[in-house]
């Protein structure tokens, strides 16, 4: 591509004409870029997929609900045990539940409300969790009492904190947050990292690659776009585009090659890292409210969405189906997970409760 | 499925001690200032409501505000909860600085006639705001009421609806907001609701319109962020629907339905909306058409015209459309003066029908605690609506009545059903930074978009540069990952041992745990790929046990220290690193790895670089390493007799037991 499109900064170029000539090329861009991808477009996902069988029937009910918060549940996350469950919620509350008897484990409350994320670390001794307070606080999980005394601030944005995961280590703690970063965060010292600076609107959602490095990472954010970074330099190595409103969720496919998108505009989008575009839509007429958290089945065929109407929706990725629908929540579903191990799935919701599927 | 009985159960069991609940509700009025302010005050006063809370002046001072946005009517909160007990806080001082309900009467004419300019409008401007808007009622209302659509009343609506807003710009401040909201509603995307000639569906501003004038300066604010409220992609999305519903012939059938000794207006079944639902969206089957259904109720869109509780049934049961006036779109969030006004006139409506539902009357004797000192005013507003209403056709009050009660049933929901005027607390702040230049970073780029879209650019360049497959390869690929993983997908292939979440029977956890044997389809993974192997504490120490015997076990012990130097806390890492460089790639190293020279200059590079080595200064030569290991070792071990054997070990183990469910090994 020629770099000669964009005039320097002529001192007599007043300040709209660049502007337009800069959204010119951003759109010659797009024509050539669009141009480029579509001579590699040689066939859809769903005629290669063609030749895979109907998933006629899945056996999922729900099988456990986990009562206890007060408010709507904002973040659920399983412990590596396989059978553990943190979750944060509204009302300032972090709890612990043992999943499989539905039994409170551990409550803690925060001095702030919207917990909007919370996770486990890898050693399952730690959780990690913020949000309105735009803080990332750790919690060993020991006594109740103790919990709260040994809680330790560990990053501060300059806005809310959207989401957090631990990259392969109890060490350090990324999150996203709604300052349009995401911050690479040493967890003894609170020392930054590394930051990542690139959306244009606020990051609502991040995912670890699951390949052997674990040097990666995928970001979905109110610009519309999905961006991969790099952790060691920081910079964007790969973006997609497409969705018409925020992305609220990202998750790689479970190959590491691929990641799924949920956003407001209602859809869930299947990007190729290889193919380095868009491969699949998962829309219906039908579904109409937005999706907020998306999450795969460990081959990767069943794509979990949790939706604004209350319900989630299990997408066939390579068929490009629906497979069925999952009601039971009674508000909306604010996220899915599906467990370590790929026995259950988690829903947390609106309506005050967690759902266990199987 | 969605059963509004068992919703309705729970919720009040989970607040039995508050009629609405401060914790669910205290985002309800989407981006007005309250929620946040009340929740979170340093973070408020920055965020987008917050300044409307400041320019509306308010009779009482912090009472409407703190009562009206959080916790509707909550005095009481229960202090178990952050936000309950702030919402609380936010109501007490109001309810004590307020004299005794009591004797509100004389003591608060003063106060009424001082907040002239403020909310709500005096008792004389109301009633000129009355009798105009009820000029225009009564024509747009027989349009709404006629089912045959004639463009004279369609006409007559618009003209009509010209004439409140004219009265309403010389009038008051609260009649300012009537037809500001009135005039925005005509500007709102929805042309085919005059064109396709359906009178149900002119928007007549009803009669409670000066009742339900929410502050000017607020109001106006609102308006000018309207297409940028969080919830308007999905309401124009269900309104495009609602549109289709009111198509006349291809719609649902609207019909007046005589009944004994009465007429009931303008109605559908439920039945006959869920096959029009079923017959012209790619639902699958009832149940998501009933939630369908369902979904475009709770939003306020159609309405059962005798519940509260906003549901759609399969049956006979009679639902109406609501009047685009009243639509969520609009932005309403009508304050608790509003609602008191209501609540008011419902009880001069001395009609069976319109009594007073328990939780109403709850709510109206709350309310007059809290507004003690503005009651006279109060009563007098419902007092003159209600003598309008009463002028008023019969059918057409039917009609009206319902719809006005449907919005309140949005807005102050039945205790138990879902308040969806909720928005997501993250998506108010990004609106609400971006339209004040608060600290939110959306803001600060769209001051600047020239950096915006230099980013993009550089993006797409970055895309144009990128070597890429061809869309059929990776297809191929993520399908071939399928055939790989689907016997291990629990959701797709039922597992060996019963699925605990399924049978209650940790059997499948304790086996893994204990059994000193790993199950064939765990070996059978470690083929898929060397992370699978590496995974695997049990595979990575057959692998290591390969190497070892190989003579090459230094490369997995130096790709294994890296990774684990790249998860220490930041302090124990420069340590780490000389540890690593002396081992493995010092020239002196007792441990070296086959690692070619470039990398290992770029790692002492790296190690000696003058700002301190970083955790991720052997990536290259790990990455070295670990393709290295994968081509050659790897593909040798898969190959030799070491795993054939471990493999055929675990498979005669399975074989020698039945490998039936339940059966414990």
């Amino acid at each position: 591509m020629s770099e000669a499109a964009v005039p320097a900064s002529n001192a007599n170029a007043n300040a709209s004409e660049k502007m337009a000539s800069l959204v010119r090329e951003a759109e010659n861009l797009k024509t050539k870029l669009e141009e480029e991808r579509q001579k590699l477009n040689d066939v859809n996902l769903s005629n290669i997929a063609e030749r895979l069988e109907q998933i006629a029937y899945v056996n999922i009910k729900p099988r456990k609900v986990l009562k206890g918060h007060q408010a709507k549940v904002l973040c659920t996350d399983w412990s590596p045990d396989k059978r553990h469950i943190i979750s944060s919620s509204q009302d300032g509350r972090l709890i612990i539940w043992d999943a499989f008897t539905t039994n409170k484990e551990h409550a803690v409350t925060m001095p702030t409300t919207w917990i909007m994320a919370c996770a486990y670390a890898p050693s399952g001794n730690f959780v990690a969790c913020g949000g309105l307070d735009n803080k990332v606080t750790v919690y060993p999980i020991t006594s109740d009492e103790e919990m709260a005394a040994k809680k330790r601030t560990v990053g501060t944005h300059t806005s809310y904190m959207s989401c957090c995961i631990y990259p392969n280590s109890d060490q350090q703690i990324l999150t996203g947050s709604g300052d349009s970063t995401c911050a690479l965060w040493d967890v003894e010292s609170g020392q930054l990292l590394q930051s990542f600076h690139g959306h244009s609107g606020d990051v609502m959602a991040i995912d670890l690659a699951p390949n052997e490095t674990g040097n990666t990472f995928v970001s979905g954010s109110c610009d519309r776009m999905a961006f991969i970074w790099d952790m060691r330099s920081g910079h964007v190595v790969q973006s997609f585009e497409g969705h018409q409103s925020d992305v609220n969720s990202v998750k790689f496919h479970p190959c590491g090659d691929a990641i799924a998108t949920g956003s407001d505009d209602s859809s869930c989008r299947l990007y190729d890292m290889r193919a380095d575009r868009e491969v699949a839509v998962f829309a219906k007429e039908s579904i109409i409210f937005g999706v907020n958290s998306v999450d795969f089945s460990v081959s990767g065929r069943l794509l979990f969405a949790g939706y604004n109407d209350y319900t989630v929706n299990l997408w066939d990725t390579l068929k490009s189906e629906r497979v069925c629908l999952l009601y039971g929540h009674e508000n909306k579903v604010s996220c899915v997970q599906v467990s370590p191990d790929g026995t259950a799935l988690s829903t947390g919701s609106w309506d005050y409760t967690i759902r266990v599927w199987a | 499925m969605v059963t509004m009985n068992s919703e309705a159960d729970k919720t009040q069991a989970t607040n039995a001690s508050s009629t609405a609940a401060p914790a669910k509700t205290d985002c309800s009025s989407s981006s007005s200032s309250d929620p946040l302010a009340v929740t979170i005050p340093e973070e408020a006063q920055s965020s987008g409501g917050a300044g409307g809370a400041g320019g509306t002046p308010s009779p009482l001072p912090n009472g409407s505000k703190s009562g009206g946005g959080s916790g509707y009517l909550d005095t009481e909160g229960s202090p178990a909860l952050a936000t309950e007990s702030v919402a609380a806080t936010g109501g007490t001082p109001m309810e004590t600085a307020s004299p005794p309900a009591t004797n509100a009467t004389t003591a608060s004419t003063a106060s009424a006639s001082a907040s002239t300019s403020t909310s709500t409008a005096t008792s004389t401007s109301t009633s000129t705001a009355t009798s105009i808007t009820s000029g225009a009622k009564s024509a747009a209302v027989t349009a709404t009421t006629s089912s045959s659509a004639t463009s004279s009343s369609t006409a007559a609506a618009a003209s009509a609806g010209g004439k409140q807003s004219g009265g309403g710009s010389g009038g008051s401040g609260g009649l300012l907001t009537v037809s500001g909201n009135h005039h925005h509603h005509h500007h709102s995307p929805h042309p085919q609701q005059s064109s396709a000639g359906q009178s149900a569906s002119q928007p007549p501003p009803p009669p409670t319109s000066s009742a339900l004038a929410v502050p000017a300066a607020s109001h106006h604010q609102r308006g000018g962020k309207n297409e940028d409220a969080p919830n308007i992609l999905v309401y124009k999305k269900m309104e495009a629907i609602i549109e289709k519903m009111q198509a006349e012939s291809t719609g649902v059938a609207v019909r007046t339905v005589k009944a004994f000794m009465s007429k009931v207006p303008s109605v559908f079944t439920g039945a006959d909306l869920v096959a029009w639902i079923l017959k012209n969206f790619d639902v699958e089957d009832v149940t998501e058409a009933l939630h369908f259904a369902h979904l475009l109720s709770s939003h306020g869109y159609i309405f059962p015209i005798d519940d509260h509780a906003l549901t759609v049934k399969n049956d006979g049961t009679f639902y109406r459309f609501q009047t685009p006036y009243f639509w969520p779109s609009n932005c309403w969030e009508p304050e608790n003066t509003d609602y008191a006004v209501y609540l008011c006139k419902r009880t001069m409506q001395n009609k069976t029908r319109l009594e007073l539902a328990d939780y109403e009357a709850e709510n109206l004797a709350k309310l007059q605690k809290m507004f003690s000192r503005k009651w006279e005013f109060i009563f007098m507003q419902a007092e003159s609506q209600s003598k309008v209403a009463k002028k008023r056709d019969k059918l057409e009050r039917k009609v009206l009545d319902s719809q006005e009660r449907a919005f309140w049933d949005v807005h102050r929901p039945m205790p138990g059903c879902v308040n969806t005027t909720e928005i997501d607390i993250k998506k108010a702040y990004r609106r609400g930074g971006s339209s004040h230049g608060t600290g939110s970073a959306g803001a600060s780029l769209a001051k600047n978009p020239v950096e915006q879209l230099t980013r993009i650019i550089a993006l797409r360049k970055q895309k144009l540069e990128r070597r890429t497959i061809k869309v059929s390869k990776a297809a191929e690929a993520l399908v071939a990952y399928y055939d790989q993983y689907n016997e291990f997908d629990y959701f797709i292939t039922s597992p060996e041992l019963p699925n605990p979440w399924q049978t209650d029977s940790t059997e499948m956890w304790d086996t893994e745990k204990n059994s000193k044997e790993v199950p064939v389809r765990r070996v059978k993974r470690w083929a898929f790929s060397l992370r699978e192997l590496l995974n695997d504490a049990i595979g990575r120490e057959q692998f290591t046990k390969f190497l070892e015997k190989e003579y090459s076990g230094e490369n997995l012990k130096f790709w294994e220290s890296v990774q684990e130097m790249k998860a220490l806390p930041q302090s124990e890492i420069k340590e780490a690193i000389q540890k690593i460089w002396q081992e493995f790639l010092a020239p002196e190293a007792p441990c070296p790895v086959n690692v070619d020279s470039k990398s290992v200059e770029l790692a002492r590079e790296a190690v000696s670089s003058p700002s301190g080595p970083n955790r991720w200064c052997f990536d290259v030569a790990a990455s070295h390493v670990y393709h290295l290991m994968k081509s050659d070792s790897y593909s040798r071990y898969l190959r030799s007799d070491m795993y054939k054997d471990y493999l055929n070990c675990s498979r005669k183990k399975i074989k020698s037991i039945p490998n039936l469910f339940g059966v414990k090994r």
